[in-house]
């Protein structure tokens, strides 16, 4: 059981959780004092002044000016060391760190990408070492996404048209939800990564097989893994039922009806195309809102995914 | 058995559903626009027992997210343009607050009846949007996904926008009629303090709403002609929409709110027959609440990138509104002390809002402190803080004014029984349905979710259970008060011994309110001084 979560909060995973969280509690204290001082004092009143029997006068009690400035003057005064408290720590969240590492971030529509220093890309999940300051340099392609990790207490909002920047330290290894919160269309609920911290050796061993991933492996078989890492799965199915996009399944060497009119074989060009500049071709009674992998993937991805695809055609039997 | 029913009264003279639909009296007026806003209250409903049902488990259960998408947003628009906004002020304000104030009617009677026919044509509007494709954008159609969407967004923001006016009518009606038609001896501080509260809403209806308006005009420009303001796709800027939307919809919860506290404060006072301790200040805090409600609409966007300074002044401004509403809570707390206190529906709602309206301030200065709002924002914590406002705080304060004003709209008296039941089922129904969220929220559950991570699983199912509580309550409610038209005891003219001047007519009013011009000597809440004579038996 971790001993960082509560009723309310989830585990501390960053540097500054357990500053929000001090504040969070504070105020869930108080917030429990002040509504069982209310509801006591109305349940009394409420108890013992019930009426009885017929209604008579009860004079006096308009006001009293020292009660009533009691009860502006506490409230002000806590409400005064609530404002200054969230402010600092906001301030302390909003400095990122000299020595911390740069990862670009770009959200669109459902997926998250990750672009490293070195120029290795990954898509949905977000490696990095522990102990170590990330700096987030965050844009959108396409409407607004936030880019929240509540292990982090993090969370910025990811703009089509600049940059914003978060930042996090992870103490320790271990694997965190991210999640898209600002609403962006159909799959928003599906646009969920993963934070995943691992200690420093085991981060360098990965850094080193990241960048040869695929290698050893069946073209069609690492195309299934990039099609469901490289998030595709969101939209196109492989069972043969039409999601966001048309399913994989039986598809490749048919005709495909266009969307402008018109057909185009479905060979191992459309797919290239398809992937890295979707608008051109757009399938007939679908959407134009599959957006680009150009930059995203490489060309091995690529040849991977078409065998991937390929290889779903129970008649060409590949 | 109709022997305290007046023969001829507003509702049967004159005749025919044309004097009906071209009614000048602001009384019928009242009662069009609460048939309307109940069944606008149905229709959101439904879709949120909809949404509710879907988040029964994770995984698609019923539908699928484009549909889910749409419902949540139709939900939340329904609930927001025509419901609450309207609500209080519209149906219980336009009919009771002539009567409060000894007046024939509202100033301008032919711009009331506009201001319904405009209410029916937004709506008619928003309807076809509905068929039209509907809107999966929120209700706050936040650029630029609102500019790319296939759905009716042009419509439904139409809708909003004439929506806006019939807002903006009432406002400007509200204002005239407080300043020029207070009978004679009513001063301001004579006023009851639900007219207060009025006052300051329409005050905010008229300086807030055109913003909207022209906000989602330029929405609809933009989506038209590919005018580049808020989508950078075409040069324009994301966020600059979210500073309009707010600047509008931050004051908007005030309008949604402000009317609320007024009827606490009728139902207070009348209830415990207790003056309201600090009259003075519950007035002035409405229209301070009013003012200051305008400079915080930055506190929706503290994780939007806007300046750190920015930040810092709207969590500042964000925690100084609070105070009044808090010092109001504790006015209406210090009005029962030593009171005699009785507990008919009307109060049972009353105390409820103490309750949950409480939670929901409280829980309003989580998310202003800046640092723990960047965790809790746009999460189900949000959705839960605002739901115990407008729901624990506005629908609480709404259905206690409807059983409160009903036997004076009605002239008859609905079960009491059944009554009290329907609010405990409310109130169980209601803290079973949202309490649950706060918890998932600080969790890290995003608002918007169609689907969701296994180990949210237990509070969505909570959650959902609550709402069928809540549903049950409502059905019983709806039951009871169809019933009354019936079968209900003739309720007198003062069935709760009230002091302000609605009660001193007949039940239901004749056309023209008062037989004779009312001349007010005393307060409205004075029952220090003054026991007036109430028509309800055993009292
Ligand atoms: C006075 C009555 C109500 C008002 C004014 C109201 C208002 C709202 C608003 C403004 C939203 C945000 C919509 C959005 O995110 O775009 C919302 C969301 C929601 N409401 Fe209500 N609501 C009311 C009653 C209810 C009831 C009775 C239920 C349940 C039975 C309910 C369930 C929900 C749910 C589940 C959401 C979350 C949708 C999401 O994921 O964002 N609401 N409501
Ligand atoms: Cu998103």
């Amino acid at each position: 059981m971790d001993t960082t979560r509560s009723l309310f909060l989830p585990p501390q995973a960053s540097t500054v959780a357990p500053d929000v969280d001090a504040l969070f509690n504070f105020l869930l204290w108080m917030s429990v004092a002040f509504f069982a001082l209310i509801m006591t004092l109305t349940v009394i009143f409420v108890v013992k002044y019930r009426r009885r029997g017929a209604a008579t006068l009860t004079p006096g009690l308009h006001h009293n000016t020292a009660l009533e400035m009691t009860w502006i003057v506490i409230p002000l005064i806590l409400v005064g060391i609530i404002f200054v408290w969230g402010f600092r720590s906001f301030m302390a969240q909003n400095v990122v760190p000299k020595d911390a590492m740069e990862i670009k971030v770009s959200g669109q529509k459902w997926f998250w990408s990750f672009t490293y220093p070195d120029g290795l890309v990954m898509i949905d999940t977000l490696v990095v070492p522990a102990g170590k300051p990330i700096r987030l340099l965050m844009s959108s392609q396409d409407v607004i996404h936030s880019f929240f990790v509540p292990d982090f207490r993090i969370k910025r909002d990811v703009l089509p048209n600049r940059y914003t920047i978060a930042w996090f330290e992870a103490p320790k290894p271990g694997n965190h939800n991210l999640f898209c919160a600002e609403y962006c269309g159909k799959e928003h609920s599906g646009m969920i990564g993963e934070v995943r911290v691992l200690g420093e050796r085991e981060y360098a061993q990965w850094l080193e097989t990241a960048a040869f991933a695929g290698e050893g492996m069946a073209p069609e078989e690492y195309g299934a893994k990039l099609y469901v890492s490289k998030t595709c799965v969101t939209c196109h199915s492989n069972d043969g039922k039409a999601g966001t996009g048309p399913t994989f399944v039986g598809r490749f060497g048919k005709e495909v009806a266009l969307q402008k009119g018109g057909a185009v074989l479905m060979d191992e060009n459309y797919i290239r195309e398809s992937i890295l500049n979707p608008q051109a071709k757009v399938a007939a009674g679908y959407q134009p809102v599959m957006p680009t992998f150009q930059g995203l993937l490489k060309a091995h991805e690529v040849d991977a995914l078409v065998a991937f695809i390929k290889s779903l055609n129970p008649s060409t039997g590949q | 058995m109709d022997t305290l029913r007046p023969a001829q009264n507003y509702l049967n003279e004159p005749r025919g559903w044309k004097s009906w639909l071209f009614t000048l009296d602001h009384k019928r007026i009242g009662i069009m626009y609460l048939a309307a806003i109940l069944l606008a209250f149905l229709l959101g409903g439904i879709f949120a027992l909809i949404v509710r049902l879907e988040l029964l488990r994770p995984g698609a259960d019923l539908m699928s997210a484009d549909t889910y998408n749409k419902m949540f947003t139709l939900h939340g628009a329904i609930m927001i343009f025509l419901f609450i906004i309207p609500s209080i002020p519209a149906a219980l304000g336009n009919f009771a607050l002539p009567l409060m104030i000894g007046a024939r009617d509202v100033a301008f009677p032919r711009l009331n009846l506009a201001s319904w026919w405009v209410y029916v044509a937004g709506t008619i509007i928003a309807l076809y949007s509905i068929f039209a494709g509907a809107v999966d954008t929120g209700w706050t159609f936040y650029t630029p996904y609102s500019t790319q969407t296939t759905t009716a967004v042009i419509s439904m923001t139409f809708a909003a926008f004439v929506l806006g006016f019939s807002s903006i009518f009432t406002g400007i009606n509200f204002i005239v009629t407080v300043h020029k038609l207070r009978a004679p001896g009513m001063t301001w501080f004579k006023m009851p303090l639900f007219v207060w509260a009025l006052y300051a809403t329409a005050i905010i209806q008229v300086l807030a709403t055109p913003v909207l308006g022209i906000t989602l005009l330029l929405l609809i420009f933009e989506r038209l002609f590919a005018i580049g303001i808020f989508d950078p796709a075409m040069g324009g800027d994301p966020v600059l929409y979210q500073h309009f939307f707010w600047f509008y919809s931050h004051p908007a919860v005030y309008i949604m709110i402000l009317p609320g506290m007024g009827i606490m404060s009728e139902l207070v006072a009348t209830f415990a027959r207790k003056t309201i301790f600090g009259y003075r200040f519950v007035a002035f805090s409405s229209v301070a609440i009013a003012l200051i409600g305008f400079l915080v609409w930055g506190h929706h966007m503290f994780t939007s990138g806007q300046s750190e300074a920015a930040s810092m002044v709207f969590s500042a401004l964000t925690f100084l509104v609070g105070i009044p509403s808090a010092v109001k809570i504790f006015n209406w707390l210090t009005t029962l002390y030593k009171g005699q206190i009785s507990f008919e529906t009307p109060m049972l709602y009353a105390l409820w809002f103490l309750c949950t309206f409480t939670i929901g301030g409280l829980t309003g200065i989580f998310l202003g402190a800046l640092v723990v709002d960047v965790h809790l924002h746009d999460t189900y914590f949000v959705v839960a803080h605002f739901h115990y406002v407008m729901m624990g705080g506005t629908v609480m304060a709404f259905l206690g004014g409807i059983h409160y004003w009903w036997p004076k709209m009605f002239g008859r008296m609905y079960s009491e029984f059944w009554g009290r039941i329907a609010a405990v089922l409310v109130f169980v129904g209601f803290n079973g349905t949202f309490f649950p969220q706060f918890v998932m929220g600080a969790q890290g559950m995003p608002r918007r979710y169609f689907d969701y991570v296994p180990e949210y699983g237990t509070m969505h199912a909570a959650s959902t259970v609550g709402s069928w509580i809540m549903t049950l309550g409502f059905l019983i409610m709806a039951t009871y008060l169809i019933a009354s038209f019936w079968r209900g005891k003739p309720a007198g003219n003062n069935p709760w011994g009230a002091l302000s001047l609605e009660w001193t007519t007949t039940s239901p009013p004749p056309p023209h309110n008062f037989d004779s011009q009312p001349v007010v000597t005393h307060g409205p809440h004075d029952y220090d001084k003054i026991i007036a004579p109430s028509t309800l038996a055993g009292r």
